[in-house]
């Protein structure tokens, strides 16, 4: 209640400082202030990745000084309670009431799916955090960038790996049953079909499952390995009870982006050993921005970055690419907003490009779990560079299907 | 696999698990009419009391004890401070008692942070029980006795004692037991921290299978409710049936049509209010 009376005060003196200098403003519009919005979850059981978000943000702006290009950054955090309702209204205030220029956030798809509409009539460029296919594909948003993942992005590139590297004949996958969840299933059992590998089973558990005993007790045997497209809490309790009832080593475990995100990690023990993940980051990252980003967020909070601290850190970084490039003026949202779509820098993640929907054109990491100084990290085995949401298919061909889904493409191996 | 068996006990756990978390909240419904909607959140502060006796060095029974107890205190201190004001206005419990667990849920947030934090079995019952070709979960088991044994000595305690006279007889018409000189006061008081206790123990008990994480409240909260309209308000024995029906109908609901998980949740609930509104067991109506 004390953030909301700050921010209702900061509001309310911006506002009359507005009204007082409005006459000004106009020819002093490189002085001002560039206004960030950041939409994320303090509040619910989605906080954990929400408060990563702004830790990750804060991390950059305290980096630079609180500026970006030559200006200063008003940041101004609204928490959504991770519900669509609230994330609309607090972008609203955002938008009218704090009159920020830019948008970071939401974190969960069907956040930025509830403030879609509003975007686009307020024409606010937006970096978004949420990983929902169609944000970016069949209904793209002028106004969005996505510098993190599409759902089934990097779960292709897993897909790839299982069938050619790691030569998985027959697979089982298990999601959350959200969007999100199906999506990612669906664009890996795509890929690991069209490589000669067989889903003979797929299992959608509600994303508040209390147990996942009776899924667990339903596995055919006869797969190789099961790819876990879980989010938040959920693949960490899936690879515990997993053990527990003694499944280990009969069938091996791979996870999509977030089935064991650093987060998570920090919580686990010797259970989550070897396990292979992809994703767009680790905090084992090579890379020169990186070297210095992770070490630093360690220090300041203690744990390692993972998905959402490093999705708004390398959302800073393009965000201020972008500025630099035109001029600092954050006012003139079509010329930011194109500007926003032709970076093309390095980035904690490594290189960064978007393609014309907005989506992130990226390196993507195969993460192995090992143990590093007594804690539990994902050192990278490899990289595939360059990787589209697309995958290798032709963006017209694959936008002329449906959204992947639980259904879609349809499951002709299952056993 | 031996998917029969297998699911069979996977029923069982979860149902000795429901029980364990629906006890209290029958207990308090039956007797107060108080649709105590901390109490999700009571079985989440039992999961992180728990957590954090075992961080200071305790066993996870220990720890449960000490969840338990502790979680007791702030029942208590609920009912007195809070709910006492507001007897006789159901529709102000029921706000002030959801008002108060998203109290607790930013408490637990505060506090133990966003992570979800897993509480270790202990290494007794790490290792899987392998018995004629069947790997289940030793714990899991476990957690089936202490259900059965916390049911049994709830049972005792309100057909032996005469604190569970006193309660039987609140229940059945509280103004007659006042008037024969029971002291409501005092006996609701008494029976919130014990409902709270159940919760507490049921978080620190079910810690291993759940793990603490924000959120565990409302997802309790509304296994609870089912259970306990399943078997209806006022009756012990509904609840602990309602608990293993409940777990036998999810577990297999979601092993052979796992479209329809929470249809085949809720439905239940929805047959029984509608045909026999007062639960499988109960004698009150809502």
């Amino acid at each position: 209640m004390a953030m909301d009376r700050r921010q209702f005060l900061q509001g309310a003196a911006a506002a009359g400082v507005g009204v007082a200098y409005s006459g000004m403003s106009l020819g002093q519009g490189s002085t001002d202030p560039i206004r960030l919005g950041l939409l994320t979850v303090k509040t619910g059981p989605l906080a954990s990745g929400g408060i990563d978000m702004e830790r990750g943000l804060d991390l950059y702006l305290k980096e630079h000084g609180g500026m970006m290009a030559g200006r200063r950054v008003d940041l101004i955090v609204a928490d959504t309670g991770g519900s669509p309702a609230t994330a609309l209204t607090k972008t609203q205030e955002l938008v009218e009431r704090n009159k920020v220029q830019v948008l970071t956030g939401p974190l969960a798809a069907f956040e930025a799916l509830a403030i879609d509409d509003y975007i686009r009539t307020q024409k606010i460029p937006t970096l978004s955090v949420a990983a929902a296919e169609d944000m970016t594909q069949r209904k793209a948003n002028p106004w969005f960038v996505r510098a993190t993942s599409s759902s089934a992005q990097c779960s292709h590139v897993m897909a790839y790996h299982c069938a050619t590297v790691l030569k998985y004949k027959k697979m089982i996958v298990i999601a959350d049953d959200i969007a999100y969840g199906q999506e990612m299933n669906a664009g890996f059992q795509r890929v690991f079909e069209e490589n000669g590998g067989k889903i003979i089973q797929k299992l959608f558990p509600p994303l508040t499952a209390p147990d996942y005993g009776s899924f667990i007790a339903q596995l055919k045997t006869d797969a190789d390995a099961i790819f876990l497209g879980f989010a938040g809490s959920n693949g960490f309790r899936f690879v515990r009870q997993f053990n527990e009832y003694g499944m280990n080593g009969k069938m091996k475990v791979v996870g999509g982006m977030t089935a064991l995100d650093e987060s998570v990690l920090r919580n686990m023990g010797d259970e989550a050993l070897g396990i292979l993940t992809v994703c767009w980051y680790s905090s084992e990252l090579n890379n020169p921005i990186n070297v210095k980003f992770a070490p630093a967020f360690r220090k300041a909070y203690g744990y390692d970055p993972g998905y959402y601290a490093a999705g708004t850190y390398v959302n800073g970084e393009i965000l201020n690419a972008a500025l630099l490039s035109v001029g600092g003026n954050a006012a003139n949202k079509d010329a930011l907003m194109a500007a926003l779509k032709q970076t093309h820098i390095q980035t904690a993640r490594g290189p960064v490009r978007f393609d014309t929907y907005g989506n992130v054109v990226g390196n993507i990491y195969i993460r192995r779990v090992e143990r590093k100084d007594g804690r539990l990290v994902n050192a990278v085995v490899q990289t595939y560079p360059d990787v589209s949401q697309f995958w290798k298919y032709d963006p017209k061909k694959f936008l002329a299907e449906p959204v992947y889904s639980r259904d879609w493409p349809p499951a002709k191996n299952l056993e | 696999m031996q998917f029969w068996q297998i699911q069979t006990l996977n029923s069982f756990a979860l149902g000795g698990l429901l029980f364990l978390l629906s006890s209290g909240f029958a207990l308090i419904f039956g007797l107060m009419r108080i649709a105590n909607l901390t109490h999700g959140a009571l079985f989440m502060l039992g999961a992180y009391a728990a957590v954090s006796a075992m961080r200071a060095g305790f066993g996870l029974a220990l720890a449960a004890v000490i969840a338990a107890l502790s979680v007791a205190v702030v029942g208590g201190l609920i009912e007195r401070l809070v709910l006492r004001r507001l007897s006789g206005n159901a529709q102000g419990q029921v706000l002030a008692t959801l008002g108060l667990s998203f109290i607790a849920s930013d408490f637990c947030l505060i506090v133990w942070g966003g992570d979800t934090i897993p509480i270790q079995t202990p290494a007794m019952f790490q290792a899987p029980l392998r018995f004629m070709g069947l790997i289940f979960p030793t714990y899991r088991l476990v957690v089936v006795g202490i259900a059965v044994v916390v049911g049994m000595v709830l049972y005792l305690l309100m057909e032996r004692t005469r604190l569970g006279a006193m309660i039987r007889a609140g229940v059945d018409d509280m103004q007659m037991a006042r008037a024969v000189g029971i002291r409501a006061s005092a006996l609701f008081t008494t029976v919130f921290c014990l409902g709270a206790l159940l919760a507490g123990l049921g978080g620190a008990v079910g810690g291993p299978i759940f793990s603490a994480y924000p959120g565990l409240d409302s997802d309790m909260l509304s296994l609870a409710l089912i259970v306990v309209i399943l078997g209806g308000i006022g009756s012990l024995v509904g609840t602990f049936v309602a608990s293993f029906i409940i777990g036998f109908i999810y577990t297999f609901g979601t092993a052979l049509l796992p479209d329809l998980a929470y249809v085949i949740l809720f439905l239940p609930m929805v047959i029984v209010i509608a045909f026999r509104p007062t639960g499988l067991f109960g004698t009150i109506r809502t």
